[in-house]
């Protein structure tokens, strides 16, 4: 069998991507976490935000080191595997992409440093300032990343000259068509992850009945920020859905498993999209529904996959299934967020054992709900890899054979099932040692170096051989 | 449009970047490569604790030279990945396992030995696939309209064998002297003995590519031997460097041989580069040919003006916070 170079690229981006992305979609919302925790250990002087803090800025140090080094294969990738792409967009994607590494930097230079092991080092004000400057510089490595992306989806700003995009003119490209919609999404989606999984730990704690007072705290934090960010993530997916109709109408067609275009178009809640017949099997929808949310009108046209020729077709099944996951989840958590709400009156919330036994599994939901956007997202667009422009076959490495691609796509498969497995071990050894390991660790703080993510927890890797 | 030409500006500032990550990121994979020799696993714990504190640092040397070349020469970025595409996998693998280690380490217990296996290998992967690299840069990339038309295992070829193996010899260098001024006692001692061994292998390495050169690159045998003769002042440097080391190695001096063997490093780098310049991809395709536009380049500058002091004023300071010699005791357990 001939091995196809363009599909093993794909799912090679596809795994090192989707693997990189997990770390930052949780940072990015821990970050501003931390930085909420230092502002009220700052304003109300009560030890019980620092100790939460400094918790949290354990797990934090773990995951920001699992994203560095994940990330460092991504910026390798355009030109290993996708070298034409990368020639023709570099005028563009070239800076753009180096300002998130850039703002990394700088970031990690300047004031990871201090948050990590300057706590007694720096007065209470420039801490808390670090702590900040952490949480804006996740966002604003997510900009930049997300501005490069929206652009091969929404292409504007730019314009082809001797074979390669030049950037007439630097706003239009950098704010393109679906940036805020995708920022937005994006950054919501990046609390909902924060949120659920230090909700999901906190429960955990509480279940076993460890550090109540901090963790009621930090549960109840949660579960105010999630009523307001569960609903709005539903509000900005379907501005970001209607947006998509506008500019990628066929990724919307195989959202919604919509074959013909036709008005009174039905949500389909279940159905087995069937590619070669181009109709679904066993659908079971509501009458009208789809019409009505993306043209608001039951009556309604709603475009259709078929409407473009068999190969600009994006996998149906794929792009539906993996939109329903997200949606599903989004409901999930929007459900979440208001039993919350209506345990409030006489703290149940914190003390109802199967609303915390509920969250606790919850704490993975976000990640799935992230991969599935993704997989909608970028799925959805195939073939194209900068939409209406060029396609993934003429971005390739014209290079590459298949079985090189796969060589690697294995490499990476193996090098990551260790890195993760390794990390997510040490995660769970430092849930397990809890806030409670603070107090063990005070005298360890003059020996502290800065630069080294992980060094900044202090649990051993292993649970016996209890010397270090 | 253009009133300064940016695209020598850019060249600068990668090949500062190249040369800022050979010699710190090469002086903590050199320990990573010593490693399995070391005398005993307290020598492995001080040499790992001399690095601890910076290599990570050194590392965004790295990517900040992969970003910084797409954007300002992405020619050459969508031609030497290509054309290194399992190099540069094998190097990736190399430090992502070697980061690894150096977190889990000191937090393992009955696995140690295999975060010590997980150091030293990825280390000596990670330095021979640079190696490769520039042996590969100095034998030339078989390019067609722009892209590389190569095969997969063009890469590896007996010279640029040489060079990576040289490479590693190169950065064990580095990181045997490196260890010689961070450390005392028997470490020390040890990385005393086996400096002048890995100087020997590095001259003859050197000695084996300035004779082999001139046949795979007729261009540099040329700048060489015809043209310009103010140039050989480099190796002159580079071997007066070595003659420094071995030296200064006999004397039990503590310092010195660390700054003279990043001296022969800079004076062969230089060396280098005056045989190839204007050339960015030899044998054809020369720095304007691969530059990006004049916006680009112009658009990412700005950023990176206003965010190296930062870098460089951070790396001082760590250097300077973990000045001094690493004693057993002051690491992480
Ligand atoms: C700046 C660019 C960028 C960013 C931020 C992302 N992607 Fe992407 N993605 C691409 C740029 C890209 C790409 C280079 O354009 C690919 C490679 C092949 C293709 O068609 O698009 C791609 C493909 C691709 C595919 C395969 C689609 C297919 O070919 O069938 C998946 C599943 C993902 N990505 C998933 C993700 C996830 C989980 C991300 C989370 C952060 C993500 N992408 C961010
Ligand atoms: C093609 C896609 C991507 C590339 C090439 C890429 C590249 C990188 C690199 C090189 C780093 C490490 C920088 C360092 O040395 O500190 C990094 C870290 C980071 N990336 Fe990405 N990245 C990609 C996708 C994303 C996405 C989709 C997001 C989030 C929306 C993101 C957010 C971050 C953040 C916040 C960090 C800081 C480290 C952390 O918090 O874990 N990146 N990325
Ligand atoms: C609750 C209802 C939700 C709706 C209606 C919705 C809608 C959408 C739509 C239409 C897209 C595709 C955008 C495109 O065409 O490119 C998308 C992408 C995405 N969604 Fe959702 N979403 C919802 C919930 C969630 C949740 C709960 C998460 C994660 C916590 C999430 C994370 C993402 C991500 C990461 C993407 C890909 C990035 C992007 O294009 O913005 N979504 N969403």
């Amino acid at each position: 069998m001939e091995l196809d170079p363009v599909l093993i690229s794909r799912i090679q981006f596809a795994f090192v991507v989707s693997f990189h992305a997990i770390f930052p979609v949780f940072t990015i919302g821990l970050a501003s976490f931390i930085a909420f925790l230092e502002t009220l250990a700052f304003r109300t002087g009560n030890p019980i935000y620092t100790r939460l803090s400094k918790f949290w800025i354990k797990v934090f140090a773990v995951v920001f080191g699992m994203g560095v080094v994940s990330g460092i294969v991504m910026s390798f990738q355009f030109g290993t595997n996708w070298s034409n792409f990368a020639q023709a967009t570099a005028n563009f994607m070239g800076p753009v992409l180096s300002y998130e590494v850039v703002t990394a930097f700088f970031l990690e230079a300047a004031f990871l440093g201090i948050l990590l092991f300057g706590r007694n080092k720096v007065p209470a004000g420039v801490y808390l300032f670090a702590s900040f400057m952490v949480a804006i510089g996740t966002f604003i490595s997510s900009f930049w990343i997300l501005s490069a992306n929206s652009w091969m989806h929404t292409p504007a700003g730019t314009e082809m000259e001797n074979g390669m995009h030049q950037v007439v003119s630097w706003s239009a490209a950098i704010f393109n068509d679906s940036f805020w919609y995708r920022f937005a999404h994006m950054g919501l989606a990046s609390f909902l992850t924060g949120s659920f999984v230090v909700a999901a730990v906190s429960a955990w704690f509480l279940l076993k009945g460890r550090e109540v007072e901090a963790n009621r705290r930090a549960l109840s934090m949660c579960l105010w920020l999630l009523l307001i960010i569960a609903p709005a993530q539903l509000w900005v997916g379907d501005l970001h859905g209607l947006n998509t109709l506008e500019h990628q109408p066929t990724k919307v067609a195989a959202m919604e498993g919509n074959w013909e275009t036709s008005g009174n178009v039905p949500l389909l809640l279940f159905a087995w999209p069937d590619q070669e017949a181009q109709t679904n099997h066993f659908e079971v929808g509501i009458p009208g529904l789809a019409s009505l949310i993306l043209k608001h009108d039951v009556e309604g046209e709603v475009p259709g996959i078929s409407a473009v020729p068999r190969d600009e077709q994006p996998p149906v099944a794929i792009v539906f299934w993996s939109f329903r996951v997200m949606v599903g989840l989004g409901m999930l958590m929007i459900a979440f967020a208001v039993a919350g709400l209506l345990l409030r009156p006489g703290g149940r919330y914190w003390q109802k054992r199967w609303f915390l036994k509920g969250l606790v599994p919850m704490g993975v939901a976000p990640f799935i709900a992230v991969l599935a956007g993704w997989f909608v997202t970028e799925i959805g667009r195939v073939p194209w890899l900068v939409y209406g422009q060029m396609t993934q076959a003429e971005g390739v490495t014209p290079s590459l054979s298949g079985g090189v691609a796969l060589f690697s796509l294995i490499g990476y498969m193996l090098v990551y099932a260790v890195v993760f497995t390794a990390g997510v071990y040490y995660l769970t050894r430092l849930f397990e040692a809890g806030l409670e390991a603070d107090d063990a660790e005070q005298a360890h703080d003059d020996a502290e170096r800065p630069k080294r993510p992980f060094s900044a927890a202090h649990v051993p890797l292993e649970s016996t051989g209890g010397q270090a | 449009m253009e009133p300064f030409d940016l695209t020598l500006i850019w060249a600068g500032i990668i090949a500062f970047g190249v040369i800022m990550y050979v010699l710190m990121d090469g002086f903590d994979l050199g320990v990573g490569i010593l490693f399995p020799l070391a005398p005993d696993e307290e020598s492995r714990d001080l040499m790992m604790n001399s690095v601890a504190p910076v290599w990570d640092g050194n590392e965004t040397w790295l990517v900040l030279g992969g970003a910084g070349l797409l954007a300002a020469f992405p020619m050459v970025y969508t031609i030497m990945l290509p054309a290194l595409y399992i190099g540069v996998f094998l190097m990736l693998a190399g430090l992502i396992f070697r980061g690894i280690a150096f977190e889990f380490r000191f937090k393992a217990n009955r696995s140690r030995y295999l975060w010590n296996i997980a150091f030293a290998g990825g280390s000596t992967v990670a330095a021979f696939a640079q190696g490769v690299v520039v042996g590969k840069y100095i034998e030339g990339i078989q390019v067609a309209d722009g892209v590389f038309v190569g095969g997969p295992l063009d890469f590896l070829t007996p010279f640029t064998v040489l060079t990576g193996l040289g490479l590693v010899a190169g950065y064990a260098l580095l990181g045997s002297t490196w260890t010689i001024m961070k450390t005392e006692g028997t470490t020390q001692a040890w990385a005393y003995r086996i400096t002048p061994w890995l100087l020997g292998a590095v001259l003859a390495v050197f000695l084996l590519i300035s004779i082999w050169t001139p046949s795979i690159d007729p261009a540099a045998y040329e700048r060489w031997f015809s043209t310009i003769h103010v140039i050989w002042v480099l190796p002159a440097l580079a071997l007066f460097c070595a003659w420094k080391i071995w030296r200064s190695v006999r004397q039990g001096r503590e310092g010195v041989p660390f700054v003279a063997t990043m001296g022969m490093f800079v004076f062969t780098y230089l060396g280098l580069l005056v045989s190839k310049w204007p050339y960015v991809v030899p044998p054809d395709i020369t720095l304007y040919d691969a530059a990006s536009a004049w916006e680009s380049q112009l658009f990412l500058l700005l950023g990176l003006l206003f965010v190296l002091p930062f870098v460089l004023i951070y790396t001082a300071w760590t250097y300077w916070v973990f000045r001094g010699k690493v004693r057993a005791g002051d690491g992480y357990h």
